[in-house]
C-alpha cells in the first residue's frame, strides 16, 4: 500500500480532504470560493454535513451494538475491579479500620466494634449484611455465617438500653413521643394531617432544628430510621416505635456532654430527657466486645478484621490476583498455596488445545477445501452439502454423538475389538479427557475452516499449476512454491475463526473432556452461575480478552492481517 | 430533516418496544421456572394443569432452574424480574434468601395447613429451611449399579465405590466435593458424627482428598444428572451417583440390569422461592400459587410420577400407586424407611461457609 500524505504528489485523484490540504498549503493567502468565504472553510463546513448524515444512517446500529454488546460488555469488564459492597455496608466501621494496625495481632479497640454493632443493625434491615457476608467469604471461609449470625443477633444487643429507658419511663415506649421530641413542629403537623389511605405521599422526616446539635448521635440514627422506614418499608412513621439502636445512641449521647447543654433545653419532652440523664449513669452498659464474642469468637480473631480491612476499598486488584492464582496478604500480593492453584494452568491449557485444534483442521479442512475447490461445480456442491449438514445439527447433538462413538464401551472401541486391534481388557480412553475434547472440538469446528479455504481456492486459477508443471515443476514443488502461497490468506482466516470460537467454548469440553479437558471458560461460567464470584469471573474474562488481544496482534505482526480474506 | 427524523423514531420506537414487551406480562398468565425432563412433567400433572383448571391463570413453564440464581441476580440488577415462581434446591434457596432475592415466607400465614390439621411449620418440620424456602421434595443422591457387573457380592455399602479390587471398572461420581468428601472421609473410617469437624480442617479436607485420590483414574466426573444413568446403561461404569429419581426411571421404567445402593445417600431438599421485586398483583398470584401447590394432597400426588418424597409429613401415608406402571411408591421413595437406614442431610451451613474454598481446592485437586 502506498501512503497517500500530499495530493499534489499522489497519483489517485484529488479528494476533498486534499482540497483542505491544498488550500492551506497556498501560501499566497487564503484561496476563496464563490460566496467569499474561504475555500478552507466552506469545505470543511460541506464535509461535516456529509459525515453527520453518514453518521446518522449508522446510528440505529451504533445504538444498537452500544447498548446490547458493548456496555454490557465494559459492565461485566468493570466489576473485575469493583468493590463498593464492603465500604456501602459498613460505612461508619472501614474508615475507622483503616487507623487499626493489621499487624498488631490484637482485634480493634472497642469503638470499631461499637461502630460495626450501627453498620451491622443498618445492614441487617436492609438485608445487606448476608451480601457482604457472602462477598467476604470469597476471601475468607466463613465470613457467610458470621455475617448471616451477626445479622440475626444484633438486633438484642440495644435491646438492654431500650429496656433500661423505657423502665424509666414509659414515655420512651412510644413512637409518638419521639416523633414529636425529634422531628420539626411543622413536620408533625403534616403528618397530623395526612391521610394514610389517600394517594399523597407520606411527609418525608425532618429534624427539628436545634435537636441535632443538642443530641448529635441520636439525630443521626433517628433519621437513618425515619428514611428507612419511610421510603424502604413504606410504612406509616407515626405507627412505628423506634429501633433499639435508636436508644443505644440516645444513651451515648446522655452520657457524654449533650448532658451538660440539656440544662438550656425547653423543647417537648425536656423533662424526660433531663429524668434520663440524671438516671443514666446507673444503666447497665453494654460491652460491644464480649457481645460480639458472644456471637461468634471468630470476631476477636484478626485475621477477620485484616479481611474486612483489605478488602474495604472500593476497587480493588484482588479478583485479579486471584484470577492468577496470587493473593492479597497484609504484606502484599502472594502466591496461593499449591492446593488452590488452577488458573494459571487453565489459561495454558486452554492456549495450547486451542491451538492444537487449530492445528487439527488445518490439516483435515486443508484437503477437504482443495477437492472442494477443484471438482466440477455440480459435485462440489453436493459435497459442501456433507461439509454444511453438522454445520446445521445442534451443537448438543453433535457433541452427545461423540459420546456414544468415543466411549469405552462405544462404536470406536467396538470396532477396535472386534477387528482384533485392541484387546478388549484395555480399550482405548478417547473420552473424558484431552482427546476426547480435542476430537469433538475439531469436527464441531471443521466448516470454519473449511468455507474460508474453499473460497479463497476457488479463486486461484488452475492454469498456475499447469503452468508450473509445464515449466518442469514436480507436483509437489507446484503446490507448495504456487499453490499453497495463495491459498495461504484462507488458512489465515480460518485459523483465526477457529481459534477464536476455541478459546472461549464450554459445552463441548464440560460434556466430553472430563477433568483434564476442560477449558478457562468452564470455571468462567462456573464462578457465573454456581459459586456467583461474578468478579472473578470478570477477571478471568478480562484476561482471556487480553490474551485474544494480545495474539490477534502477533499474528498481525507477524503474517500481517491485510494477508486474510474470507472469500474472492 | 427527514431523514434523520426518521432515523431518530426508529431508534426511539426500538428502545421502546424493549420496555413495552417487558410491561406486557399479562395479568392472566405466570411463568413458572423449573427443572424440566420428567420432573418438570410431574409437576405439570400434580400441581399446574389443577391449577389452571381451577383458576384460569395460564402457567408458561421455563426450564432455567439450573441458571436461577445467577439470572435472577441478572434480572434484580436489570430491574425487571419475569419470573413468578421458582423451583430451586435449598442451598441455592439459601443464597436467593441471602442475597435479598427472595422473598421471606411465614409458612404458618401463607401456606395451607396439613390434612390431618397440623399446622404448616409443623408439618415441614426441619425441611423449612433459612426463610424464604418454601419445600417440596425430599430428594436424593444416591449410587446405582450394574447388576450384571458386580459378580455375586452386590454391593451394600457405599465404601464399595472406594473398593477397586472387589468391583473393578470405573465409577460416576458429581464433579463436585459435596457428597463426594463426606463419603470419602466415612470411608476413611472418621465417625460419621465427625465428620463435619474434620472437614473443616486443612488436614480433614487433604485426608478426604487423598481418600479420592486413590480411584481418581477411575472415575468419570459428571455434571449433568443425565449423564449417569447413561454411563450405566451403556455399561460404561459399573457403579456411579446420581439422583434417586433418575435411577428409578432407568431401572423401573426402562428396564436396565440396574440396583440402588441406597446406602449413605445424601438428602437434599426442593422447592419453592418467590422473586423479590414483584408487583403486588403478580406477589398474591405466586402465593396462592404456592399455597395450592404445596398442599397436603398436591404434594401426595407428584409422588405419582416421580419417585421424589413428598415434603410434608402428612403426604407421606397418601402416597399411592405410579400413574403409568402401577407399582407401589412407597418403597421407591428415598425417605422409606427401609431405603433411610444410614442417610446423610446436605448440610447448608457447613456447605454455605466452606463451598467456595473446598471447591477450589476440589477443581485444583482435579486439574492436577
Amino acid at each position: 500500500m502506498t501512503d497517500v500524505t500530499d495530493a499534489t504528489t499522489a497519483k489517485s485523484a484529488p479528494t476533498p480532504d486534499d482540497g483542505i490540504r491544498i488550500a492551506d498549503a497556498e501560501a499566497s493567502g487564503p484561496v476563496l470560493a464563490a460566496d467569499g468565504t474561504p475555500l478552507k472553510r466552506s469545505l470543511s463546513r460541506a464535509l461535516r454535513m456529509q459525515k453527520l448524515r453518514a453518521l446518522a444512517l449508522i446510528a440505529p446500529l451504533l445504538i444498537f451494538v452500544l447498548i446490547t454488546f458493548i456496555a454490557p460488555i465494559a459492565d461485566m469488564l468493570f466489576r473485575s475491579v469493583e468493590n463498593d459492597v464492603v465500604a456501602e455496608t459498613l460505612p461508619r466501621t472501614t474508615p475507622m479500620l483503616a487507623e487499626w494496625d493489621a499487624d498488631s495481632g490484637t482485634p480493634p479497640d472497642p469503638a470499631v466494634f461499637k461502630a460495626l454493632y450501627q453498620d451491622i443493625f443498618f445492614a441487617a434491615e436492609r438485608k445487606q449484611h448476608t451480601v457482604l457476608g457472602g462477598r467476604l467469604n470469597y476471601e475468607m471461609t466463613g465470613m457467610s455465617s458470621l455475617f448471616r449470625k451477626s445479622g440475626r443477633k444484633v438486633e438484642d444487643m440495644g435491646e438492654v438500653y431500650q429496656d433500661q429507658f423505657e423502665d424509666l419511663n414509659e414515655f420512651w415506649e412510644e413512637g409518638e413521643n419521639w416523633n414529636a421530641l425529634m422531628g420539626s413542629d411543622e413536620w408533625n403537623a403534616e403528618m397530623a394531617a395526612w391521610d394514610p389511605k389517600g394517594d399523597a405521599r407520606q411527609p418525608r422526616f425532618e429534624l427539628r432544628d436545634g435537636i441535632e446539635e443538642l443530641l448529635p448521635q441520636t439525630s443521626e440514627t433517628f433519621s437513618a430510621y425515619a428514611k428507612f422506614i419511610q421510603t424502604v418499608d413504606e410504612d406509616n412513621l407515626a405507627k412505628e416505635d423506634p429501633w433499639a439502636i435508636v436508644y443505644s445512641a440516645l444513651y451515648d449521647d446522655l452520657t457524654g456532654p449533650a448532658a451538660a447543654r440539656l440544662n438550656d433545653y425547653s423543647g417537648p419532652a425536656a423533662e424526660e430527657l433531663r429524668a434520663a440523664a440524671a438516671a443514666v449513669d446507673t444503666f447497665e452498659t453494654v460491652d460491644y466486645v464480649a457481645a460480639f464474642q458472644d456471637i461468634d469468637k471468630d470476631w476477636t480473631d484478626p485475621e477477620v478484621w485484616q479481611t474486612i480491612k483489605t478488602y474495604s476499598p472500593r476497587f480493588t486488584n484482588g479478583y485479579f490476583l486471584n484470577a492468577i492464582d496470587m493473593q492479597k496478604s497484609p504484606d502484599g500480593p502472594e502466591m496461593r498455596p499449591e492446593n488452590q492453584q488452577i488458573y494459571i494452568k487453565l489459561f495454558w491449557r486452554t492456549l495450547v488445545m486451542s491451538l492444537t485444534i487449530t492445528a487439527s483442521c488445518i490439516l483435515l479442512g486443508y484437503p477437504v477445501a482443495w477437492i472442494l475447490a477443484n471438482l466440477p461445480a455440480r459435485t462440489a456442491n453436493l459435497l459442501m452439502i456433507l461439509v454444511l449438514l453438522p454445520f446445521w445439527t445442534s451443537l448438543l447433538v453433535r457433541t452427545s454423538a461423540w459420546k456414544v462413538m468415543l466411549q469405552q464401551q462405544g462404536v470406536i472401541n467396538d470396532t477396535l475389538v472386534w477387528l482384533g486391534l485392541v484387546d478388549t481388557m484395555d480399550r482405548l480412553v478417547l473420552i473424558n479427557n484431552q482427546t476426547g475434547t480435542i476430537i469433538a472440538m475439531t469436527h464441531i469446528l471443521l466448516p470454519f475452516m473449511i468455507l474460508p479455504l474453499y473460497s479463497v481456492m476457488q479463486t486461484i486459477p488452475p492454469s498456475y499449476l499447469r503452468a508450473a508443471k509445464s515449466l518442469g515443476a514436480t507436483n509437489w514443488t507446484a503446490f507448495w512454491r504456487v499453490y499453497f502461497p495463495q491459498s495461504v490468506p484462507g488458512i489465515g482466516a480460518g485459523s483465526i475463526l477457529v481459534f477464536i470460537l476455541a478459546i472461549g467454548y464450554y459445552i463441548t469440553p464440560e460434556i466430553v473432556g472430563g477433568t483434564s479437558g476442560i477449558f478457562i471458560s468452564n470455571r468462567i461460567a462456573y464462578h457465573i452461575s454456581q459459586s456467583l464470584n461474578w468478579g472473578l469471573a470478570a477477571a478471568l474474562g478480562t484476561i482471556l480478552l487480553a490474551a485474544v488481544l494480545l495474539l490477534y496482534y502477533a499474528y498481525d505482526k507477524i503474517v500481517g492481517i491485510d494477508n486474510v480474506k474470507l472469500g474472492g | 430533516m427527514k431523514l434523520t427524523k426518521t432515523l431518530l423514531a426508529t431508534s426511539a420506537l426500538t428502545i421502546a418496544a424493549g420496555m413495552v414487551h417487558a410491561d406486557a406480562h399479562m395479568a392472566d398468565e405466570m411463568t413458572i421456572v423449573s427443572w424440566g425432563g420428567a420432573y418438570s412433567n410431574s409437576q405439570q400433572k400434580a400441581y399446574h394443569d389443577p391449577y389452571m383448571e381451577k383458576t384460569g391463570v395460564k402457567i408458561i413453564n421455563d426450564e432455567s432452574s439450573a441458571e436461577a440464581v445467577s439470572k435472577l441476580r441478572a434480572m434484580k440488577e436489570a430491574g425487571n424480574v419475569t419470573w413468578d415462581v421458582v423451583d430451586v434446591v435449598a442451598s441455592d434457596a439459601l443464597r436467593l434468601c441471602d442475597e435479598g432475592l427472595a422473598m421471606e415466607i411465614d409458612p404458618d400465614e401463607m401456606l395451607a395447613e396439613g390434612d390431618d390439621g397440623s399446622s404448616a411449620s409443623d408439618d415441614f418440620g426441619d425441611l423449612l429451611v433459612g426463610d424464604c424456602f418454601i419445600p417440596q421434595i425430599v430428594y436424593s443422591t444416591t449410587v446405582g449399579y450394574r447388576t450384571d457387573l458386580v459378580g455375586d457380592t452386590p454391593p451394600t455399602d457405599i465404601c464399595a465405590i472406594f473398593d477397586t479390587e472387589t468391583y473393578p471398572g470405573k465409577r460416576a461420581l458429581e464433579k463436585r466435593p459435596i457428597g463426594n468428601m463426606e463419603w470419602a472421609l466415612l470411608c476413611d473410617g472418621v465417625d460419621k458424627e465427625e465428620i463435619y469437624d474434620v472437614l473443616e480442617t486443612e488436614e480433614g479436607q487433604q485426608q478426604a482428598l487423598d481418600k479420592l485420590a486413590t480411584i481418581k483414574d477411575d472415575v468419570i466426573w459428571w455434571s449433568a444428572g443425565a449423564d449417569t444413568p447413561q454411563l450405566l446403561a451403556d455399561g460404561e461404569v459399573i457403579m456411579g451417583s446420581t439422583y434417586n429419581g433418575r435411577l428409578f426411571s432407568l431401572i423401573e421404567e426402562q428396564d436396565q440390569p440396574v440396583a440402588m445402593m441406597w446406602d449413605a445417600q445424601v438428602f437434599d431438599l426442593d422447592g419453592w422461592i418467590i422473586p423479590t421485586g414483584l408487583s403486588e398483583e403478580r406477589q398474591a398470584r405466586a402465593l396462592d400459587y404456592v399455597r395450592f401447590a404445596t398442599d397436603t394432597q398436591r404434594l401426595a400426588d407428584q409422588a405419582k410420577y416421580i419417585s421424589y418424597g413428598p415434603a410434608r409429613k402428612s403426604s407421606a401415608p397418601l402416597v399411592g400407586k405410579h400413574a403409568e406402571l402401577g407399582i407401589e411408591m412407597a418403597p421407591h421413595m428415598p425417605t422409606d424407611p427401609e431405603n433411610a437406614k444410614n442417610t446423610f442431610l446436605y448440610n447448608y451451613e457447613f456447605w454455605a461457609d466452606y463451598r467456595d474454598d473446598i471447591d477450589a481446592k476440589f477443581q485444583a485437586w482435579l486439574a492436577q
